[in-house]
């Protein structure tokens, strides 16, 4: 259906948001295969080149009084420290860096996508069902390394009237396993969402009555954007974080 | 024929799952209301629950983009 | 999809010949290999930057500066305990300062007293033995004044009577003045 807009693209209105999510080889043209280095990659790198500077560069100096550069990577290691500690509490602090990690990559991902021209890795459900399935899996088989057999109580809600507990388990056990679709498709949807309006508000932009109106919209939308981003990459952390409080502290 | 009316079909499915937008507008809402008639009335406690308040309208949120991926299928993969 | 895709390298089943979307990226199969692979490479290179080198950096800049912060919180403690020492050694010396001027003022004054009654005491005792020399010189001086005028008197009266046309010896006038003055 969608094919059959690219053809005539003489005239009218032409609407390709979906256009800007291909994955394609960065050099040359060709099949993409497992290893091809493709914009994706490219933007995956990018991102973690700016990890890199950020926290690496960026606080080279060690300074007890820190430069920007450094305030801003301590801002981001006190912000993801403090929501593991408040969240999994004291014992939830050995498995920061690989909340920290996860944050890192999609806080910048977000960002990055959001330059003109750019890709964001984060907006593709393959990625980030990699991301939460593999919180999914992690947690729960850190839940039973630690607990045992008695992880099995977090569906148990022992509180509640002894007749209610087999429904309210079930309804648990099925909360439990919609978790990593839930976690993996709000991320990836939300950024799909911003950039396609964008794209749609962009092709509005053609007629020149609306072009105006078109421009504030994508303007009011890119700083929307730039929230949800931020707000996107802090939800996944913290529901990451609430996921790990599971798998330590089972009982209710 | 056949494959017109398919698309017909598809499109007004591609619209109606956009009223589910509609639903996580009132979600959020109540939440980011809840929260501040909360926060009004209790402004020393407002602080420690800006993570629950996040995580709320994360929720409601997420029910949203699953209609507005239901349209998007609709519209691109069937 | 509805259009057959031409049979063209770098169309697939998901990107038509026009380079357009077939359908979803997102969904398109052919790509979850490729993205998934970097993904985690990129997942790895991120977790082996933080862990190695910018956590456990962050964490020292971090636990230093708190350090320093302790530090400089209990130096200013130390100093301000100093201070207070320095402010009671203060006080205490003032008041030590006080008592000696006390002491030396109240001292002082005993002496001068002391001084001041000898000086007294002389003085009066020099005040009385003049007052007695004085008091002889003026006694000889009326005795002598006495005797003086008795011999005036005498004079006198002789000259007088001398005068009057009389004579009279002396020896006569004498014991009359002297009859006289004792009357």
């Amino acid at each position: 259906m969608a094919a059959e807009a690219h053809g005539e693209e003489a005239g009218g209105l032409v609407f390709h948001p979906m256009d800007q999510f291909i994955v394609k080889p960065f050099f040359g043209d060709g099949a993409v295969s497992w290893y091809t280095i493709t914009n994706a990659t490219v933007w995956m790198a990018l991102a973690v080149l700016a990890v890199f500077a950020l926290l690496v560069l960026g606080t080279s100096k060690r300074s007890v009084v820190p430069t920007r550069m450094q305030s801003v990577g301590e801002l981001a290691y006190g912000f993801i420290y403090k929501m593991v500690e408040d969240i999994c509490g004291k014992d939830g602090v050995k498995y920061f860096p690989y909340i920290m990690t996860l944050f890192m990559f999609i806080v910048f991902s977000n960002f990055l996508g959001l330059l003109p021209m750019a890709f964001t890795p984060t907006s593709h459900i393959a990625v980030t069902a990699v991301m939460a399935f593999a919180v999914f899996f992690g947690v729960t088989i850190l839940g039973f390394v630690k607990n045992g057999a008695s992880f099995l109580s977090l569906f148990w809600v022992s509180s509640a009237p002894l007749a209610l507990r087999p429904i309210l388990a079930l309804i648990e056990i099925i909360s439990y396993f919609v978790r990593p679709v839930s976690h993996s498709i709000r991320l990836a949807g939300n950024m799909m969402a911003g950039h396609a309006v964008i794209k749609v508000f962009a092709g509005f932009a053609a007629i020149a009555a609306i072009a105006p109106f078109s421009i504030v919209a994508i303007t009011a939308m890119y700083g929307l954007e730039i929230l949800v981003s931020f707000i996107q990459a802090y939800v996944f952390t913290i529901l990451t974080c609430v996921y790990l409080k599971d798998a330590l502290h089972p009982h209710h | 024929m056949e494959g017109d009316i398919v698309q017909m079909g598809a499109y007004i499915g591609a619209g109606l799952a956009c009223m589910g937008m509609g639903g996580a507008a009132v979600g959020v809402g109540n939440v980011a209301g809840n929260y501040l008639a909360g926060a009004l009335r209790n402004p020393s406690a407002a602080a420690g629950q800006t993570a629950t308040l996040f995580i709320g309208i994360a929720f409601a949120e997420a029910l949203g983009i699953f209609s507005f991926l239901v349209a998007l299928l609709l519209m691109f993969a069937v | 999809m509805a259009t057959e895709p031409l049979d063209m390298e770098v169309a697939g089943t998901c990107v038509s010949e026009f380079g357009g979307a077939i359908g979803m990226p997102q969904l398109c199969g052919e790509w979850f290999g490729n993205q998934i692979f970097w993904l985690v490479v990129a997942l790895v290179a991120i977790y082996f930057i933080l862990s190695r080198i910018a956590l456990p950096r962050i964490g020292s800049v971090l636990a230093e500066r708190q350090g320093t912060i302790t530090n400089d919180i209990a130096a200013a403690e130390d100093l301000k305990v100093k201070a207070t020492e320095a402010e009671a050694a203060y006080d205490k010396a003032l008041i030590d300062a006080r008592a000696e001027a006390q002491r030396i003022i109240s001292a002082a004054k005993a002496d001068i007293q002391a001084d001041l009654d000898k000086a007294i005491v002389t003085a009066d005792a020099e005040i009385a033995a003049k007052a007695a020399e004085s008091e002889k010189a003026i006694s000889e001086i009326r005795a002598g004044a006495m005797q003086n005028v008795e011999e005036v008197a005498k004079d006198t009266a002789q000259a007088i009577v001398a005068a009057l046309g009389g004579s009279a010896d002396a020896k006569t006038v004498s014991a009359a003045v002297e009859a006289r003055m004792k009357g």
